[in-house]
């Protein structure tokens, strides 16, 4: 920690949360005073200035909140302390208070996403032709929504921010997203309707269920202060029911298997820059809920029911590798993978022991830069080709030998090659399932060796072979804006695969603290 | 307390009433061809604002007038100050109307201001004659209201309907009053509270009270007992569709409370229940019947019908937060529905207003402002954070829970997830789908004003004001107890 002074002068987390909804606000200003023609629709050239407007103020105010929020953990973070830092809270409704603070845990999760947003916005900067402001303004919202989740202290400012980056990124699926038709029930419908449809619904009927949870705990105890209820011990028949019903939450978040279906139709529905939203934060949201409520809030429920959570996650491994397998859509094939990742990382945080705690979060940051980079790398070529059916590539490597690259080290990234950051999250979680339950650590394993076979499939039937198609004789290499995006990340998975020191040495005492709080919960049933 | 100290606490319905009738005269000895007038709604408003004025001026006041037939308390002052609010908008958005729809007779405001004094009388009832005097009082003024476009069939057949099916709830409350009366001889709430104690209670007497739950959840259009209101909102000209789902409903849920909190304090276990299970039908079809409505009004009908459902949640905990938490959701819900009736006023086409959903198709290419206000709206309704909808919820079913009734807000959050599908389907419609041709460009800047700022309240203005409100609304509530 540099000395700037005193940090607590300047609320840098509201600062950090609420600095895109000013970005949004300069993009809705500048359409609002373009010139119009009559009848009130803005004239075509006057458009293409709001559009250009919003693509950089996007990028400025993304990259601006980045740029912050690395200077605020640098500047103002003590990454040897546990506790909550930065820590803000003035009066709201009685007896909720609007709180934020970072630890070890969230500080991680902050600084992914104000690193994403940039990226999103320079993906989206030539693939996104309709709407620009409005994407642009529903990206901006959805950072500070996300931002709001990892920083909440109060169980009810989380929820506001939990459920409120639904409607930013169900707005992103079904505006933007691609095109074709699905029959449904009888109805036929653009299927990026459907999937957006799904993923509010799912994700909407999941929570409300916590929100009832967190009604009771404000009854019981008179207060939604995060530090307070995880304090507070409830007794194991509430435990009971509480459990479940943020389980209900994160579960669908996560996604777990069986309520992951919603994924792959959002996913592949998705633009590019949603699904690498998608894929490297909004799922994160879930396995962050996890750590920071049922685990220190519910012990004794987390404890009892780490079985049923062991199980749903091995399946989640090996069914969803399997369903990865036989793909034919890239996008698709990717969730899919996301899915049996995530089962690594709910196997982790349930074995209750610092590695697999450690590993899960280790795990989930850099399935965050694989996954996200994986989704990018499919972009690239969809803005090329517009389609992501894996039967319509092949051999990409003679006519792109950069993106081959890239694509490879990702893939392998993906697969969990030592070196890359995807080793160190399974390995870690594997090690502390292993000291809980082998059999467990056993079935995962497999996961590993069916995503090496999945991954690897997906490369051959793209990247190698004769280049036979007609369409992909001109198919362009990676250029520098792509390039950009894509060598930052391999050297963000490339550092943290081969010295993971500094993100675990964050980690590590807010982890620390999350397992005095976690044992002394256990206790408590034992002695009493 | 002597009739002229009785009066003094009437300052505001006093007003509004001696305003009502020299508005009258005027307007018959102004009356044009056709039968419009401009000077006269702008007059109602203003009357309407200054009984708000007098109503906020007169805060603490808690008095007994006529005898202990009326109380006026904070209670009282809270629930006046959103009728009087929501009959002001209701005749603000009557003037943008289009010419011989009925709505810009000068009648409409004075039958509007006559409704808000029945409301006003409602809302401070402390007996059951003049809970039935006031209900009356409103309900007249009510029937005419939605048969005033006399030259449309709908809305006399609106009109008739709500007459019949009102009458008839009327006779249900009457035959429940008398009940009540016969077994406890008395009509005042204070007085039947002494007699309705103990743990048995009289088995005529809980007769009585359901028939009286029943009359009320006509008013309140709760189900089962919602059958006119999908009709009656389809026919009625819109501004009289908004302001029938926004005052009548505060003002008859505010008299639910004020009866049952107040005459049966001690019952709780016997009224309960019956609330609990209006509760739950009342959310069921709400959420349920809107999924496969096309016409927009029809929709909100049955999203009003809904959204009684969940303030009946606060309502069934029977505790102090439950009523506060009441009053909120009425608060949040009336600029939600008056801020959604001004948008689809605002959906005019050449020769005349649609109002099919599928209308709505494509708004956000057509006109932005207007998808991004009525969306709002929508998410606000379905209850989804940070919007001021999930505040009005988070109170009613945080009182439930509170209150024991984990189960009826668990079956509260499940129904408004169903709930969010009908309303995710309209904003789908209006962003996701082809544009439809575009809603003609009319008057429509009071309209507009009135969505844009109940869409301001709901987003980013609630998380300021609901501290205040809930400060308001938890004063106004101890007030009953």
């Amino acid at each position: 920690m540099t000395d700037f002074g005193d940090a607590l002068s300047i609320p840098w987390l509201s600062l950090i949360a609420f600095a895109p909804l000013a970005g949004a606000f300069f993009i809705i200003l500048g359409r609002a005073t373009a010139r119009r023609v009559d009848g009130g629709a803005i004239a075509p050239e006057a458009l293409e200035d709001v559009d250009r407007n919003a693509r950089r103020v996007a990028l400025l105010f993304t990259l601006g909140v980045f740029l912050i929020s690395l200077f605020v953990y640098v500047a103002y973070y003590d990454p040897t302390v546990g506790g909550y830092q930065l820590v803000e809270e003035s009066e709201w409704i009685a007896g909720v208070n609007y709180k934020m603070g970072v630890d070890g845990i969230s500080i991680l999760f902050v600084l992914l996403t104000t690193f994403f947003f940039p990226i999103c916005v320079i993906a989206s900067w030539n693939s996104i032709t309709t709407r620009v402001a409005d994407y642009m303004i529903a990206f901006l919202v959805m950072e500070t929504l996300v931002i709001g989740v990892f920083c909440a202290l109060d169980l009810i400012v989380f929820y506001l921010f939990f459920e409120g980056s639904l409607i930013p990124m169900f707005l992103v699926i079904g505006v933007w997203g691609s095109k074709g038709v699905k029959e449904f029930a009888g109805y036929r419908m653009p299927s990026r309707v459907y999937a957006a449809i799904k993923f509010f619904l799912f994700t909407f009927l999941g929570s409300v269920l916590m929100l009832v949870a967190i009604l009771w705990m404000f009854a019981q105890t008179g207060t939604t202060d995060v530090p307070t209820l995880q304090q507070t011990e409830f007794p194991p028949g509430a435990q009971t029911w509480l459990w479940w019903a943020f389980f209900a939450s994160f579960a669908v978040k996560m996604p777990m298997w069986p309520v992951h279906t919603w994924l792959p139709d959002a996913h592949v529905q998705a633009p590019t820059a949603g699904s690498v939203i998608l894929a490297a934060i909004l799922l994160k949201m879930g396995g962050y809920g996890f750590l920071r409520f049922s685990l220190p809030m519910f012990p004794i429920a987390s404890a009892d029911f780490a079985p049923v959570v062991f199980a749903l996650s091995v399946v989640a491994i090996i069914y969803a590798s399997l369903v990865a397998l036989a793909q034919e859509d890239m996008k698709k094939l990717i969730a899919y993978s996301s899915v049996a990742h995530m089962g690594f990382v709910t196997m982790g945080i349930f074995t209750g022991t610092k590695q697999g705690i450690e590993g899960a979060l280790f795990q989930m940051v850099s399935h965050g830069f694989i996954s996200g980079a994986l989704f990018l790398c499919v972009g690239v070529v969809y803005d090329r080709m517009h389609t992501r059916e894996i039967a319509a590539y092949g051999g990409l490597v003679h006519r792109m030998p950069f993106y081959a690259f890239i694509f490879l080290f990702f893939t392998m990234g993906n697969v969990g090659l030592p070196g890359v950051s995807g080793f160190v999250g399974e390995f870690l979680t594997m090690a502390g399932a292993f000291k809980v339950n082998s059999w467990i650590a056993f079935f995962a394993a497999f996961g590993v060796i069916l995503s090496a076979a999945y991954g690897l499939r997906l490369y051959r039937q793209v990247m190698f072979g004769e280049l036979t198609k007609e369409s992909l004789m001109t198919i362009p290499d990676v250029d520098a804006r792509e390039l950009s995006m894509l060598v930052l990340l391999m050297a963000f998975a490339l550092y943290l695969g081969v010295y993971p020191h500094p993100a675990l040495s964050v980690l590590s005492p807010s982890v620390d603290l999350l397992m005095n709080t976690y044992d002394a919960g256990l206790l408590s049933r034992t002695g009493g | 307390m002597d009739v002229l100290g009785s009066l003094g606490v009437f300052l505001p319905e006093l007003a509004l009433l001696l305003g009502a009738m020299g508005l009258l005269i005027y307007g018959v000895f102004q009356e044009t061809e056709d039968g419009d007038n401009e000077i006269v709604p702008l007059a109602a408003i203003g009357l309407l604002l200054a009984a708000t004025a007098l109503v906020a001026l007169g805060g603490g006041v808690d008095a007994e007038a006529f005898a202990g037939a009326f109380r006026i308390d904070a209670f009282s002052q809270f629930s006046k100050a959103l009728i009087f609010g929501a009959a002001a908008f209701a005749i603000l958005m009557s003037n943008e109307e289009r010419q011989g729809s009925g709505v810009r007779r000068f009648e409409y405001s004075i039958l509007i201001l006559l409704a808000a004094i029945g409301m006003a009388l409602m809302v401070s009832a402390n007996d059951l004659i003049s809970l039935y005097m006031a209900i009356e009082t409103q309900s007249l003024a009510l029937y005419v209201l939605a048969a005033i476009n006399r030259d449309s069939h709908r809305s006399t057949e609106a009109g008739l309907k709500y007459f019949v099916l009102g009458a008839l709830s009327s006779g249900l409350l009457l035959y429940g009053a008398s009940l009540i009366y016969g077994f406890t001889g008395a009509t005042g709430f204070d007085a039947i509270a002494a007699v309705a104690t103990g743990e048995e209670a009289n088995p005529g007497l809980v007769v009585g009270l359901v028939f009286l739950i029943c009359g009320l959840a006509f008013k309140v259009s709760a189900a089962p007992f919602h059958m006119w209101t999908p009709d009656v909102y389809e026919g009625a000209p819109t501004p009289v569709t908004a302001f029938f789902a926004a005052a009548p409903k505060v003002a008859a849920m505010a008299l639910f409370a004020r009866a049952l909190v107040g005459a049966f304090p001690e019952a709780v276990g016997d009224w309960r229940p019956v609330i609990a299970m209006l509760a739950v039908a009342s959310m069921a079809v709400g959420s349920f019947s809107a999924i496969v409505q096309t016409n927009v009004k029809r929709l909100l009908a049955y999203s009003s019908i809904g959204h009684m459902g969940f303030a009946l949640v606060g309502l069934a905990a029977g505790t102090e937060r439950g009523v506060s938490s009441v009053l909120i959701y009425m608060a949040v819900y009336i600029v939600m529905t008056i801020g959604a009736f001004s948008c689809v006023l605002l959906m005019r086409r050449q020769g005349g207003r649609t109002e099919s959903v599928s209308d709505l198709a494509g708004l956000a290419e057509t006109d932005k402002s207007l998808a991004l206000i009525l969306g709002i709206l929508l998410f606000s309704l379905s209850g989804v954070p940070p919007t001021g909808g999930f505040f009005g919820k988070f109170f009613v079913f945080g009182a439930a829970v509170e209150a024991g009734l984990v189960w009826l807000a668990i079956i509260g959050v499940l129904m408004s997830a169903v709930a969010a599908f009908y309303y995710l389907r309209i904003v789908k419609i209006m962003w996701f789908d082809e544009a439809a041709p575009a809603f003609a460009s009319g008057p429509g800047v009071r309209l507009g004003l009135t969505a844009s700022l109940s869409a301001v309240i709901m987003l980013p203005g609630l998380l300021f004001l609901i501290g205040p409100l809930e400060r308001a609304a938890t004063s106004a509530a101890a007030s009953l107890f």
